[in-house]
């Protein structure tokens, strides 16, 4: 069945950079500067890339940075972990604007 | 993907697999294991009955006599499962500088190997174990259930003889192949938080840790297609081929020695039925070590061992 996501695009990712190259060479070279080895290690920089993958919810990056997460030597224990902070902080997000809500209604009630 | 791809890529590279001086002599004693590992490109594990003979022992006991290599490495299956193990190490300790025994860490708690880890102490045997992760639900995707609770037993029990121990002399190396159909993690970075997380939660040491690419062989293999993973797994090998590589590769100083005695470049063309020098040489024959050039036999497999950082 077609979809438009074909795990397949992926690989095309750098054809971003055929009708702007000087915006895409910037970009890339951007992107690996974020990815290296730095104050974090490339294994805690994948984990967190996971876990924004699933706010954003890309598939493309779910699946090339569970492949790397595994690649930095994580596990699913932690990978997961990592999604539950995704979890909390988008359920967190929701949940405090709660307050918002609150202060309304209070304002607007007996 | 086909067999000739590897050496494509050579070629595109204009590099050549040769031999370079031989160093190291590698005896895979069978493929008898306690386990049946699904990573295993050797398809080794309980049922398998292939064990070197005595007589085969005792002719590469007297072929390391008659050469000399810096390291001799004893691989299995399980070592501990063959009963001349003891002869063999015995054999070659004085031989080499460096004697090396790879374990799975579970087949030395059995019963019979219970001697076995004071004969390696007091030979100076170094020791190279697999322990894929730092974690029993990873280590038991890959070597079965219970091995995580036993190889940490295990290698609690070494560090209580010496081993991985700093200063004791004592080498406790472990190694760490990928738990599916990825890539390795980076060794450096693997290294430092195998010994942060074996110290800290299980109060275990060890001296060095190696991460190697799973080789697309045997069961390993079989797995890969069952789960439609090879051609992604075989892509993303040939995708990370790192011509730096070539240098350190095993193959070139390494001789192997199967269980029955015929030679090859390296364990994995063993487990792909590729003769050194294309042909079958037995260890009681050979009248020199080979020379430097001699062509190496390859396949696909080779890939697992030039992707990222090697296979050395």
């Amino acid at each position: 069945m077609e979809t438009y996501y074909d795990p397949a695009d992926l690989a095309a990712f750098g054809d971003i950079g055929k009708d702007a190259p000087h915006l895409a060479a910037k970009f890339f070279d951007y992107y690996g500067a974020v990815f290296a080895e730095g104050a974090l290690s490339e294994r805690e920089k994948a984990l967190i890339a996971l876990a924004v993958a699933h706010a954003v919810q890309c598939p493309y990056c779910i699946d090339a940075y569970t492949t790397a997460c595994l690649e930095k030597g994580s596990n699913l224990e932690e990978m997961t972990e990592a999604l539950h902070v995704t979890n909390a902080i988008r359920g967190g997000a929701s949940l405090v604007h709660g307050v918002q809500m609150r202060k309304i209604a209070e304002k607007m009630s007996l | 993907m086909n067999p000739s791809l590897f050496s494509d890529t050579l070629r595109r590279h204009g590099l050549e697999l040769a031999r370079g001086v031989t160093s190291t002599l590698q005896i895979n004693v069978g493929l008898t294991c306690d386990l049946a590992c699904r990573h295993c490109h050797l398809e080794a594990g309980p049922d398998r009955v292939e064990a070197m003979r005595h007589e085969t022992v005792e002719a590469v006991i007297a072929c390391a006599g008659r050469f000399s290599f810096a390291a001799i490495d004893i691989t299995g299956g399980a070592p501990e499962l063959l009963p001349w193990l003891p002869r063999l190490v015995c054999g070659l300790a004085s031989l080499t500088p460096k004697l090396i025994v790879r374990t799975n860490l579970t087949a030395l708690t059995r019963p019979e190997s219970d001697a076995l880890p004071e004969l390696y102490r007091d030979h100076g045997v170094a020791l190279t174990a697999s322990l894929p992760a730092v974690n029993a639900a990873q280590t038991e995707a890959q070597r079965g259930v219970g091995v995580w609770e036993t190889s940490t037993a295990m290698i609690r029990r070494l560090n209580g003889l010496g081993y991985g121990v700093a200063g004791s002399g004592l080498e406790l190396d472990l190694v760490s192949n990928p738990t599916g159909a990825f890539l390795p993690a980076p060794q450096a970075e693997a290294e430092k938080r195998f010994r942060q997380d074996l110290e800290r939660r299980y109060a275990i040491s060890f001296n060095h840790l190696y991460t190697f690419a799973n080789a697309p062989l045997g069961r390993f293999r079989a797995w890969l297609e069952r789960s439609g993973n090879l051609d992604a797994y075989l892509a993303r090998l040939e995708g990370n081929f790192n011509p730096c590589t070539l240098p350190g590769l095993m193959c070139r100083s390494l001789l192997s020695v199967n269980w029955d005695g015929f030679i090859y470049d390296c364990d994995f063309n063993l487990a792909a039925g590729l003769h050194h020098g294309n042909r079958q040489i037995h260890i009681a024959q050979l009248s020199q070590l080979p020379a430097a050039g001699t062509p190496i036999p390859v396949g696909d497999h080779c890939f697992a061992c030039t992707a990222g950082s090697g296979f050395t």
